[in-house]
């Protein structure tokens, strides 16, 4: 049986093929505006790197904040439940999730059998989340895939105090104008983020192993500073963006 | 239209509540009366808060209104954003109370819902159910240039000592007082013992209208209560309520008897925890329905019953202080939490959800801590929402869904 999880997030959309319990492959492009026309090219592309036809797709699942548009989609699961799964297929000892992705954050507790026991998300707001990392490239003109590399050489980290991003980007900027290093302005963004990342995972009794998922999760700098505030080690997967697609695709194969 | 279209769906129309028409009727006279020119009634007008002790203004014959409730309708009817802007315009702030901003503003506006409510002669503000309604009474008694009574009951975290009940009952002689001087006449305390008699009767009949949903599948659900609350609400202590409630728990024991639950199909039973989110009943509805999930009951629409077991029908003003002042509102995060274990041993209910409620301070700040001791004692999936019960500018829909689809894929 070959199935498909199609991910569309706010920044990137997902997918990855699974056979009988295996990974044959996964991928990544940027969402644009259109979400519907985002899960449809993000399939296309991993069918053909794969040459696979469509016909040879047994059931997709659609996930993310997109999941409702994707009309060739079997089913629609939210990103909670394909995160945890994926977790558990990657490492089936993994009992928390921490998934950073482009405008949530969320803690997820799951069991043995990767099914959710609780979870919690960032409220409305995107401080936090993927694209408060880019507002803040932004205004420190850096490359967003610097950044983890960067914030590891700060010798002070930066007190970055604002629960808001367009806040928090004015305290990064007087940072900026007080001539501060922007390593350690970086370093500062990475550790507001681990707050208030801890306080959510805190709230639902998040227990070790963890492992970090999302867009974010390729930021080593986010990494660290959560692994400081949860005072645990934070496994990262390769696969840790493509991770709720892979989710949304085993459990395509759970379909009857 | 076609003809074809106007067929109304026999499955649906099964399982609409015959009362909604009546309660609709019931709640236009009495508005009607209420915005009536007082010359013609010859009733002067109390606004009051929703926790506040009604039974003797009906003794009075004066003719309550409830800016609350109207609050809720302005949600309703979606005009809370445009009312909340022009209270943050006359500086009030966008973290205060949504009721209290709306109310603010529409006192200046021509219009809102049913254009405004009348004009008060008096207030009467009870802080059982928060300390916003302190000030907001203030402001609305200097813009009214109308007298206003505070009554002050003290917050009761686990007991209520021999301090309070004498400190409220003293509070409550005043009460009168007031009212007799505004009124030009002496308090009946024969009529007071009718009123009492009725508005135990209400909460008592309303109480067994909530315990029909105990049933599967449950004849109603929360977001009816939501809608049936308004007669308890603002006509408690009448035989309005007494006689519409009876009515409505005949329809509840029929549909019971007959099988007829409001969902097609009852999968997943759900406790309710704090005010509706007015502007999105139908959508909530609609999305829980979707996942066959039944709320059966809420820690709202009960809290107008939850301190009917403090009140003695024959010594009604007497044990009146108690009751208003042991409200679940007024009360500690322990007795509120176990409030809702209760609820979900009494419903059966497979999940409880929060709606983290932006205006309303007392009953969202234990939230988490009571969230934490449903799952320590009872040991079932809790979801929290973030919202706001008329400030539609505070309610993400697609983050609200996320989380009822996730917490409802947990469940199975």
């Amino acid at each position: 049986m070959i199935t498909a999880g199609i991910d569309v997030g706010s920044i990137s959309a997902k997918a990855a093929i699974i056979k009988d319990h295996e990974l044959l492959g996964s991928c990544v492009i940027l969402t644009g505006y259109n979400s519907r026309n985002a899960g449809r090219q993000v399939f296309d592309r991993i069918l053909s790197e794969l040459h696979l036809s469509e016909s040879q797709i047994d059931k997709i699942i659609a996930t993310g904040y997109g999941r409702n548009s994707i009309e060739f989609a079997d089913k629609a699961v939210t990103e909670i439940t394909c995160h945890a799964a994926g977790a558990n297929f990657l490492n089936p000892e993994i009992r928390s999730i921490i998934d950073i992705g482009g405008q949530d954050s969320k803690a997820i507790v799951i069991n043995d059998k990767g099914k959710v026991q609780d979870f919690s998300m960032n409220d409305k707001c995107a401080a936090g989340t993927g694209r408060f990392l880019e507002v803040m490239a932004r205004a420190l003109e850096v490359d967003l895939d610097a950044f983890g590399e960067l914030s590891l050489q700060a010798d002070n980290i930066a007190s970055i105090s604002s629960l808001c991003t367009v806040f928090a980007e004015s305290e990064v900027i007087s940072l900026i104008a007080k001539g501060e290093k922007r390593e350690n302005i970086i370093a500062g963004i990475h550790a507001s983020i681990g707050s208030r990342v801890m306080a959510m995972g805190k709230r639902i009794g998040i227990t070790s192993p963890v492992m970090m998922t999302g867009g974010v999760a390729k930021n080593i700098g986010v990494v660290k500073a959560l692994e400081e505030k949860f005072n645990t080690p934070i496994i990262v997967s390769t696969h840790a963006q493509v991770n709720g697609a892979i989710g949304a695709a085993l459990i395509a194969s759970t379909l009857s | 239209m076609s003809s074809a279209e106007k067929v109304k769906d026999p499955e649906k129309e099964k399982r609409k509540i015959k009362s909604d028409k009546k309660m609709r009727d019931l709640m236009t006279a009495y508005y009607i009366e209420a915005k009536t020119p007082k010359e013609q009634t010859g009733k002067k007008i109390a606004w009051i808060t929703s926790g506040g002790p009604v039974e003797p203004l009906h003794v009075m014959d004066i003719i309550p209104v409830y800016p609350e409730n109207y609050g809720a309708m302005i949600g309703a009817s979606k005009m809370g954003v445009e009312l909340c802007e022009k209270a943050e315009a006359m500086g009030y702030s966008s973290d205060l109370c949504s009721y209290a901003r709306a109310d603010i503003a529409c006192a200046t506006v021509n219009g809102g819902p049913i254009g405004g409510l009348p004009e008060p002669d008096m207030l009467i503000c009870c802080n059982n159910i928060c300390g916003t309604v302190l000030k907001w009474y203030e402001v609305q008694a200097r813009y009214y240039k109308v007298p206003l009574f505070i009554l002050d009951t003290p917050i009761c975290h686990t007991e209520y000592n021999p301090d309070m009940k004498r400190y409220v009952t003293t509070q409550i002689q005043e009460y009168i007082s007031f009212l007799e001087k505004i009124c030009g006449k002496s308090f009946d305390y024969d009529r007071m013992m009718e009123v009492g008699k009725l508005s135990v009767q209400g909460q008592k009949l309303w109480q067994e209208v909530l315990d029909t949903t105990m049933n599967r599948p449950a004849p109603m659900t929360c977001f009816d209560a939501f809608f049936h609350l308004a007669m308890i609400v603002t006509l408690r202590g009448t035989q309005t309520a007494v006689d519409f409630y009876e009515s409505l728990l005949a329809e509840m024991k029929d549909r019971i008897a007959q099988g007829i639950g409001m969902l097609a199909e009852e999968k997943y039973r759900l406790v309710w925890d704090n005010l509706p989110v007015w502007y999105r009943l139908r959508w909530l509805s609609n999305k829980f329905a979707a996942h066959s999930a039944c709320l059966v009951a809420d820690t709202y629409t009960s809290g107008w019953c939850s301190s009917m077991k403090y009140l003695d029908e024959n010594d009604f003003l007497g044990s009146l202080a108690e009751m208003y002042t042991r409200i679940f509102l007024n009360t500690g995060t322990d007795i509120m939490a176990d409030n809702i274990v209760k609820m979900v041993e009494k419903y059966e209910a497979d999940g409880v959800v929060f709606h983290s409620n932006r205006s309303c301070k007392p009953y969202s700040l234990g939230q988490y801590d009571i969230q934490r001791i449903i799952q320590e004692k009872v040991g079932i999936p809790t979801l929290m929402i973030e919202a706001d019960m008329s400030d539609e500018r505070n309610f993400s829909e697609s983050q609200v869904e996320t989380r009822i689809d996730a917490f409802i894929e947990m469940l199975k």
